[in-house]
């Protein structure tokens, strides 16, 4: 940060006597709008160069196309990729993805409202800065290791098959992975163990929102709520819950996101069946067709886009 | 906030108590797992129970040479990644702080971006964008995507302190003769300091951990994620990887420890 509040004239020195850094800074106290030039552009600059360029300039390229003889980019917009994006595999893709966002946010709020709740209620204010540091601590620590200690916990031979064998319900299990769409070969390669992983990763996101929205609603509207006769479930329902859905939809925009741009747990739990950020991965790492690589991530762009003006107008950012 | 004299709800339902355990045990047990397979003797499998309890792997670990490359371009990153993060969020928090401009609501929600929008725009943006300046992929592309996303946690931090301290003080110390340079370095730096100490570690442990946009600019260079990331698919030593995790659950819990002490009761 450079000195930049205002410098007071002492008559006691003359200027000449005055340490440059002193005279630049009363020169630039003259001149505020210099100031936040000089505050404002660097960072700004960043910004608006290196990420708002970039995104700009990938939405440029999804209108370029892949020359198929060649391989090289053919730099002439046009609407052929998006052509190739419109594939029923590549739907297949989006609408698998989006499914399981969607229930990934729904599972982490069920989740979340419990403990969200407890925190604001009932805590102590000791017990609630351990908890929200519990909550905070898998937020912050490593993703790949937290993806990869259930790599462990659902191997076969691992921890939770292992528990599943000696309370007898290795038959529910064997049913479950039976079932269609959600099954697999064994829960390390299936959607129900990817599901786990993803509500296990992204839960704290969801915590720390809902709770911030409940911890906001006033004591006394509950109070109120109780006085004029509503029983305690009521009062949850008609008052606690709407209150705290502002919450729900701020963390959910980090859910939501998070899971459609993932490639981590696909990658490490899924099977043939590709999600979002892997289509997109291995387009520019093994197919280099990054015109429809970039065509493919505009979608989640797209969804986010109207996820972010929806949570808007739901007064989302307050609780942020 | 909230007084304790209101505190007259009592205890919550045993249902939820039960349910707030539920949560927290299923947040924190499988990194308890973690920790007991560094353990472990089978180096195949990851059987349950352990066959048997040993700490070679801690040594192996230590002379594994990619661990050590990659754990060391990690710091750098970070460490630079972090550095940059620092020097521009201060500046657009403090631009925020004392102006009121034009678009100035936009800047957070400019800065808040790269963390909004999924890892692989981002990721894959960096990577057209980069490859097309034909800048090489290596230790600097990848500092100048973390840094992106780094800087909204520093920015965050410190606007927060600036709110919470106020212009007083400055104000004061002018009114007492102190010329900018005083202020700032006796007014100022004081205040937002331990802000920005906990914006630095949080940006630290922010890029020390990231893999997706990482993957789309680090070209043939590995950080320690996606060495981790490579362990996952085509593991060599299984118990290696755990020391390595255990190694990294620890490093990152320190700053956040940290920094959720320098910053309580406020910019939360």
């Amino acid at each position: 940060m450079s000195p930049t509040r205002p410098a007071r004239d002492r008559d006691s020195q003359g200027p000449e006597e005055r340490p440059v850094l002193l005279r630049i800074a009363s020169f630039l106290y003259l001149r505020p709008s210099l100031v936040l030039a000089l505050l404002l552009g660097p960072p700004l600059v960043w910004m608006i160069v290196v990420y708002l360029g970039s995104l700009v300039f990938l939405l440029i390229q999804s209108f370029f196309s892949l020359d198929p003889f060649t391989g090289q980019v053919i730099r002439v917009l046009t609407l052929a990729t998006y052509k190739d994006l419109w594939t029923p595999a590549n739907l297949d893709i989006f609408f698998r993805t989006a499914t399981m966002a969607a229930v990934v946010t729904v599972t982490t709020a069920v989740l979340a409202f419990p403990l969200a709740y407890f925190m604001a209620r009932y805590a102590s204010t000791r017990l609630k800065t351990v908890l929200y540091l519990a909550v905070l601590l898998p937020l912050w620590s490593s993703y790949l290791v937290r993806v990869y200690a259930w790599r462990l916990i659902l191997a076969k031979e691992g921890i939770l098959n292992w528990f599943i064998q000696q309370l007898d319900l290795t038959r529910v299990l064997d049913l479950l992975l039976r079932a269609p769409v959600i099954g697999g070969p064994s829960l390390s390669v299936s959607f129900l163990g990817m599901f786990i992983v993803f509500v296990y990763v992204w839960l704290p996101y969801m915590i720390l929102p809902v709770q911030a929205a409940l911890e906001r609603v006033p004591r006394s509207l509950l109070e109120a709520s109780g006085d004029l006769g509503a029983r305690p479930g009521q009062t949850l329902r008609h008052v606690t819950l709407p209150l705290a859905f502002p919450g729900v939809i701020a963390g959910s925009i980090f859910t939501f996101s998070l899971t459609l741009g993932d490639f981590v747990v696909p990658y490490s739990l899924g099977n043939s069946s590709f999600f979002i950020g892997q289509a997109v991965l291995s387009l520019t790492g093994t197919a280099f067709n990054i015109p429809l690589a970039a065509a493919f991530t505009v979608v989640p762009m797209g969804i986010m886009a109207f996820y972010l003006v929806g949570a808007r107008t739901l007064g989302a950012f307050d609780a942020l | 906030m909230r007084s304790e004299a209101n505190e007259s709800r009592g205890r919550a339902p045993l249902s939820l108590r039960l349910a707030t355990l539920g949560v927290i045990l299923f947040l924190h047990v499988p990194m308890a797992i973690i920790f007991l397979y560094a353990f472990t003797t089978d180096d195949a499998t990851f059987s349950f129970p352990p066959p048997g309890l040993t700490f070679d792997w801690f040594g192996v670990a230590v002379h594994r040479p990619d661990v050590w490359q990659a754990l060391l371009l990690s710091l750098r990153v970070a460490l630079i990644a972090t550095l940059a993060a620092l020097v521009l969020g201060t500046l657009a928090a403090t631009a925020v702080y004392r102006s009121k401009f034009f678009g100035r609501e936009a800047i957070s929600f400019l800065l808040l971006l790269p963390l909004a929008l999924p890892g692989i725009v981002s990721g894959i943006a960096l990577r057209s964008a980069i490859g097309m300046a034909d800048f090489p992929f290596g230790f600097w592309t990848i500092v100048i995507g973390h840094a992106t996303f780094c800087i909204v946690v520093v920015y965050n931090n410190v606007l927060a302190r600036y709110r919470r301290t106020g212009r007083s003080q400055v104000e004061a110390s002018m009114d007492l003769g102190a010329d900018p340079l005083q202020t700032f370095r006796y007014v100022i730096l004081p205040a937002i300091g331990t802000a920005l100490l906990a914006g630095g570690m949080l940006a630290f442990a922010l890029s020390f951990d990231e893999i997706v946009v990482t993957t789309f600019t680090a070209g043939h260079e590995e950080t320690l994620p996606i060495w981790m990331f490579s362990q996952l698919t085509k593991p060599r030593q299984r118990p290696v990887t755990n020391v390595v995790a255990v190694f990294v659950i620890v490093l990152t819990a320190i700053p956040i420890f940290l920094a959720n002490r320098l910053t309580q009761g406020g910019s939360e």
